[in-house]
């Protein structure tokens, strides 16, 4: 059983190292294959008297090599370039201005259709410039009306928000209790991510017991943090300025300590491809219908111990008022430290989970998605659980449908953060936030 | 009514008789017209949630007096200064509150800006700023600084003569104050008492028309209490208006030309020192908070006020017995 | 003993570098906002990167540099007032979110595929489009030099003990410039001035006489730029010594302290944190020029961890100091790879291979920091009586 995964985790290293080495060599393997019509006959670089454009030839089926593309400049000079294996082509300019690309649809295989044949770039020095040109197979079909494109992306909003809920609750709850904005956060999402790949892809523990075991394991480094840092840091009387940058200084180490330990690389929690199923206009993945019942079980459970239990009421008192709550005979550190443990347990969660439906975690992963965590507690309300709940996936929505209603694809996240600081113009005390004391 | 009456000249006040002039000849009731008042406001409510804390239908402030503002904790005092110095914001802000200072609206106006008119506040939390020295807590408080103007800033000629005048202003009210010693000190090392002096001190350097200030006394050890109690009395002389917060009624008893009550963020009372104190409606709003409160005069504990106060008591106990009876079979 | 050198060398051919120097200017400006003024601005990359931009899309563009210098001022002049509007009269956490969502859309915006001809995209802007005006300027000449002619190796021929006793009386040097700066009164009075300066030169010309590192002239990286980027980091010094000494310094640490207390004075509060926030984002488009004068205007280079490193170098140096920010960032930069090469060296790779003592490095600095503002929140200049952190 053992001997079985060494050898498959060996095959994973040897397959990541093929395909390091394949992306390495993909330029040289370019530069060969189109050589024959290629005038210029190497990989394009630009330099400062040299400028190019390149682009790659596909259908939505794969790339398409040998397919010839004429390039005319200004003077009406062409030059014929043909794609590569991977359907990537360059060209030179040596001089800056307008060039037109055209595809020579002779060249392209049968029952192919050209969407966009023409495309005219003005090229400058030192910078490559895409020449994008479309080309379809023939049964493909432009039917995924606005209204399914909406429909899937709210689903994907929604399995988006989830999982910043999970970690954005906990953020604000500790917010709430201790008043620090933990800017370590993004490390243990990305936390639960890694330990998923140790215990499940490395160590092939089952992926549920694998789970609950990372979540276990989150926990404890909430408690062990709040045990050798935070509490005394709390004790010392340190500032909460100063324990913000503390907890700066925590996830750049954190961050380098991942990428010392996975790379740079995004590693898996499960090998397989995860099986995907089409309910009405939506796809979707199974393990992210999983993940979004575990999200809305877990928060409504934890909605329920907030309001509920002793414990949970205990929490809101020294959120609202830390003083008082002492004075009122709650054990505060008991209650910060709780909340440590479950805030840290559920950002391993949101990472697990995040890591499943996105095929993947990097060491950054979680720095990624920090912004929208604190956009999610400050769209809420500052320090207000629920609010942190409703602000992620209102984030989440926001994040996955503004592409669809025309916000080009680069911007998604910047959206998110705009609307975040448009807010703030217009009610600073969040969605669900009371105004604050004055005086 | 007379509205535009001039600024009494300097010194007017330090004659008892002109402060009576204008404390007497118009009924003593809460919202009283003054002869020249320098702050007038009207309806001003603040709530809190469902709480209102301050509720306030009109006041007006008689220039060149001390006015104390008396009243029970959470009465809305501090509240009040809030409101009326642009720290806080009315929840009728926009519906009718209106207030002016020296002929000047200013219910719309910034903190800020409020203070440059003239009307200077302390707080009743100190804020010292306990980083910096003495010295530059002093200099802070000077206005219209060219020094401040960025640009000007990076220029020591164009700011260095007016430095130094202030500082020789600020060295003269330290020394009043008892804090001349203290000047390159922090200001993070004071005694509790020696940074409400350090505040109002630093108050008084941009010249305020009007001081308010919320409990100097509070902390400072009696000798200075006296001295400081001459210090106020003297800016009164100058000509300078004082509303101060005070729980002591000795002390208000001692400087206080006129006296307005609040009480659960309405205006009880209004009148002297010993009307105010002798009036029910104010015995009222103490002992109902505060059965022990000292009012400062034990004569004032008539036996009319203590047989009072015998009688709201029975009625409260039983009240209660009624409810807990009432309560009982469950 | 030569590995050590070859350490010793790195670290002053790092703590030269006009990229140190690009940094200490943009801590010179965090300085204004966090140390002097207890802005938590957590986008000073932000605004390096919107001044870098104004710069090379300029000049990219045919345009002259100095109108490239004001688009990138004129960029983070705008930036401060779109970001300090909505934030600067609310509680300090929110300047801080607000900052670095900003920096952060600056940066999604610039790596944009669809502004590929203004930004060049993901892939930055070379520097080779924007660089040469200001070679041109060089007085420098061509070819390469060293600083001084006169080094440790015409001394004995560079023997060990040259190099050992050289050593030493630089680290007494510099503790001593260091202690004269914590006493305060470095530069109070002609004398006391003359011997800091005399110590400052003698420090410097030790250095250089222990680590001679030729560089370029003029080129990409050469002592041209090392030249302007220093002499721009002592104005930038000087301009904030001259701010922060005056009424109006006053009023940004009365701000940082408690703000409703200097209201309550009659100043406009917030006027004085927008000046604030203006000049020290101004700074960090002069940082941001600089910094990419060497190199190229790369967004992801320029994001969140650039922030975070200028905190670092701010709070090691010693927030609400003159000379902190550079004190701080030269330290900085000079220690990151003084740990990475002395991994380096002395680990063996079967436990740490090359990538990983880079990252290894990092690790450091990130421990460093927390370290720091645990036990030592004043840094090494720091008045820890004057420096609470109240934000
Ligand atoms: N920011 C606030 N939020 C909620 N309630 C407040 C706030 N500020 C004041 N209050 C409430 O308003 C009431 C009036 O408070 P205020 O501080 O004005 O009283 P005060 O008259 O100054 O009392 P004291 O003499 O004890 O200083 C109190 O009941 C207080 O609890
Ligand atoms: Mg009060």
């Amino acid at each position: 059983m053992k001997s079985r995964h060494v050898v498959r985790e060996r095959s994973v290293a040897r397959g990541v190292a093929g395909l390091i080495l394949a992306l390495l060599l993909a330029p040289v393997l370019a530069m060969i294959s189109s050589g024959a019509a290629n005038a210029v006959d190497t990989l394009c670089l630009p330099s400062p008297d040299k400028g190019c454009i390149a682009g790659t030839i596909r259908t939505e089926d794969g790339p398409l090599a040998d397919v010839k593309l004429t390039i005319t400049d200004e003077a009406g000079t062409a030059t014929e370039v043909t794609t590569s294996d991977t359907g990537k082509w360059n060209f030179q300019a040596d001089t800056e201005g307008t060039y037109v690309v055209k595809v020579d649809e002779s060249s392209l295989p049968k029952d192919l259709d050209v969407a966009t044949g023409t495309v005219t770039v003005v090229t400058k020095f030192g910078v490559t410039k895409p020449g994008l040109l479309t080309i379809r197979t023939a049964n493909y079909s432009d039917s995924t009306s606005k209204a399914d494109e909406l429909v899937q992306s709210t689903v994907n909003g929604l399995r988006l928000g989830l999982l910043l809920a999970l970690a954005s609750v906990g953020l604000s709850l500790i917010y709430g209790t201790t008043g620090l904005s933990n800017f370590a956060h993004a490390e243990q999402v990305t936390l639960g991510g890694i330990l998923g790949y140790f215990l499940i892809n490395q160590h092939g523990l089952g992926l549920w017991f694998g789970g609950l075991v990372v979540v276990l394991l989150c926990a404890f480094t909430g408690w062990f943090q709040d045990r050798v840092l935070w509490q005394p840091l709390r004790r010392r009387g340190l500032g909460l300025t100063q324990m913000m940058i503390v907890t700066i200084g925590l996830s750049l180490a954190l961050q380098y300590v991942y990428q010392y330990t996975v790379g740079a690389r995004t590693v898996r929690v499960v090998q397989d491809n995860p099986s995907v199923r089409s309910i009405g206009p939506v796809t979707i993945t199974n393990q992210s219908i999983v993940a979004m019942v575990i999200s809305v079980i877990v928060l409504a459970a934890v909605g329920y111990a907030l309001l509920r239990t002793r414990i949970g009421r205990a929490t809101r008192a020294v959120s609202d008022n830390p003083a008082l709550a002492s004075a009122s005979g709650i054990d505060t550190d008991r209650v910060i430290r709780l909340v440590w443990i479950v805030a840290m347990g559920l950002a391993g969660l949101s990472g697990l989970l995040y890591a499943l439906v996105t095929n993947g975690i990097k060491w950054d992963s979680g720095l990624q998605i920090l912004l929208l965590l604190f956009a999610a507690v400050t769209l809420g309300g500052l320090g207000t659980a629920f609010g942190a709940l409703v602000g992620a996936i209102v984030i989440g929505l926001v994040v996955e449908l503004s592409p669809v209603l025309g916000m080009p694809g680069d911007f998604k996240y910047a959206t998110a953060l705009l609307i975040l600081i448009l807010l703030l113009l217009v009610r600073p005390q969040g969605l669900l936030g009371k105004p604050q004391r004055i005086g | 009514m007379s509205d535009h009456m001039t600024q009494p000249a300097v010194g007017a006040m330090a004659d008892p008789a002109a402060r009576l002039a204008l404390t007497s000849g118009f009924e003593a009731t809460p919202g009283a017209t003054k002869p020249d008042a320098i702050l007038r406001v009207d309806n001003i409510v603040r709530q809190f949630g469902g709480m209102t804390a301050v509720d306030v239908q009109h006041l007006e402030v008689q220039r060149g007096l001390i006015t104390a503002l008396i009243g029970p904790n959470g009465a809305g005092k501090t509240t009040f200064f809030n409101l009326i110095t642009g720290f806080d914001k009315p929840t009728t802000a926009g519906k009718g509150a209106h207030w002016e200072f020296d002929g000047r609206t200013i219910d719309k106006t910034s903190a800020s800006s409020v203070a440059r008119s003239g009307m200077v506040r302390t707080f009743q939390l100190t804020k010292a700023l306990s980083a910096m020295t003495v010295i530059d807590n002093m200099m802070l408080g000077a206005q219209d600084q060219a020094g401040e103007n960025l640009f000007k800033s990076m220029f020591r000629g164009t700011w260095g003569k007016q430095e130094k005048e202030n500082e020789a202003k600020a060295d003269e009210l330290l020394a009043r104050f008892k804090l001349l010693e203290k000047k390159h000190d922090y200001a993070g090392s004071l005694s509790g008492g020696q940074r409400k002096l350090l505040e109002m001190a630093r108050a008084l350097m941009s010249d305020p028309k009007m001081i308010m200030l919320d409990e100097p006394m509070a902390g400072v050890n009696p000798a200075l209490t006296q001295s400081l109690l001459g210090h106020i009395q003297n800016l009164r002389d100058e000509g300078m208006t004082v509303l101060f917060v005070e729980h002591d009624m000795h002390v208000v008893r001692h400087i206080s030309d006129w006296v307005a009550v609040m009480a659960e963020g309405r205006l009880v009372a209004e009148g002297s020192a010993d009307t105010v104190m002798s009036d029910p409606a104010v015995i009222d709003a103490y002992l109902g908070a505060h059965h022990d409160t000292d009012l400062g005069d034990d004569a004032l504990l008539t036996d009319e006020a203590l047989e009072e106060l015998a009688e709201e008591v029975a009625a409260e106990d039983a009240v209660r017995q009624a409810e807990e009876e009432a309560e009982g079979p469950k | 003993m030569d590995t050590i050198q070859f350490i010793l060398n790195g670290m002053m051919r790092e703590a030269l570098s006009p990229q140190t120097a690009a940094v200490a200017i943009a801590v010179i400006g965090l300085n204004i906002h966090f140390g002097f003024t207890g802005l938590l601005n957590m986008g000073q990359s932000g605004f390096m990167l919107l001044g870098a931009y104004g710069f090379a899309i300029s000049i990219w563009h045919g345009l002259p540099m100095i109108v490239g210098v004001l688009f990138g001022f004129g960029a983070a002049f705008i930036f401060a007032l779109v970001l300090g509007a909505p934030t600067l009269k609310l509680r300090g956490d929110y300047l801080a979110i607000v900052t670095i969502s900003a920096a952060e859309i600056i940066r999604y915006v610039g790596r944009s595929a669809l502004l590929v001809d203004f930004t060049g995209s993901a892939q930055g802007i070379p520097g080779s489009q924007y660089r040469t005006p200001f070679a041109n300027l060089s007085f420098f000449g061509s070819g390469q030099f060293t600083l001084i002619p006169f080094n440790y190796t015409d001394v004995a021929d560079g023997a060990a003990w040259v190099r050992i006793i050289g050593w030493l009386v630089a680290i007494a040097v510099i503790v001593l410039i260091v202690l004269r700066f914590r006493s305060g009164g470095a530069f109070r009075g002609i004398a006391q001035a003359a011997g800091m300066v005399g110590l400052l030169v003698f420090g410097l010309l030790l250095l250089f006489f222990l680590f001679p590192v030729p560089q370029q002239s003029t080129g990409v990286n050469g002592w041209w730029v090392r030249f302007v980027a220093w002499i721009l980091v002592a104005v930038s010094t000087l301009v904030v010594y001259l701010l922060v000494r005056s009424p109006w310094g006053r009023l940004l640490r009365g701000i940082r302290e408690d703000e409703d207390a200097v209201r309550s004075l009659g100043k406009n509060v917030f006027s004085i944190k927008m000046q604030a926030l203006i000049i020290g984002g101004l700074f960090g488009a002069l940082g941001g020029i600089v910094y990419v004068l060497p190199a190229s205007v790369q967004p992801d280079s320029m994001g969140r961890s650039l922030t975070f490193f200028c905190y670092t170098a701010l709070l090691l140096g010693g927030a609400a100091t003159i000379f902190g920010p550079v004190l701080g960032s030269v330290l900085f930069f000079a220690a990151r790879i003084g740990i990475k090469y002395t991994a380096a060296a002395y680990v063996p790779d079967s436990i740490m291979n090359n990538q990983q003592t880079e990252q290894f490095s990092y690790i450091v600095v990130g421990v460093a920091l927390m370290l720091i503002v645990i036990f030592r929140p004043q840094g090494i200049l720091g008045n820890k009586r004057e420096l609470r952190f109240n934000v």
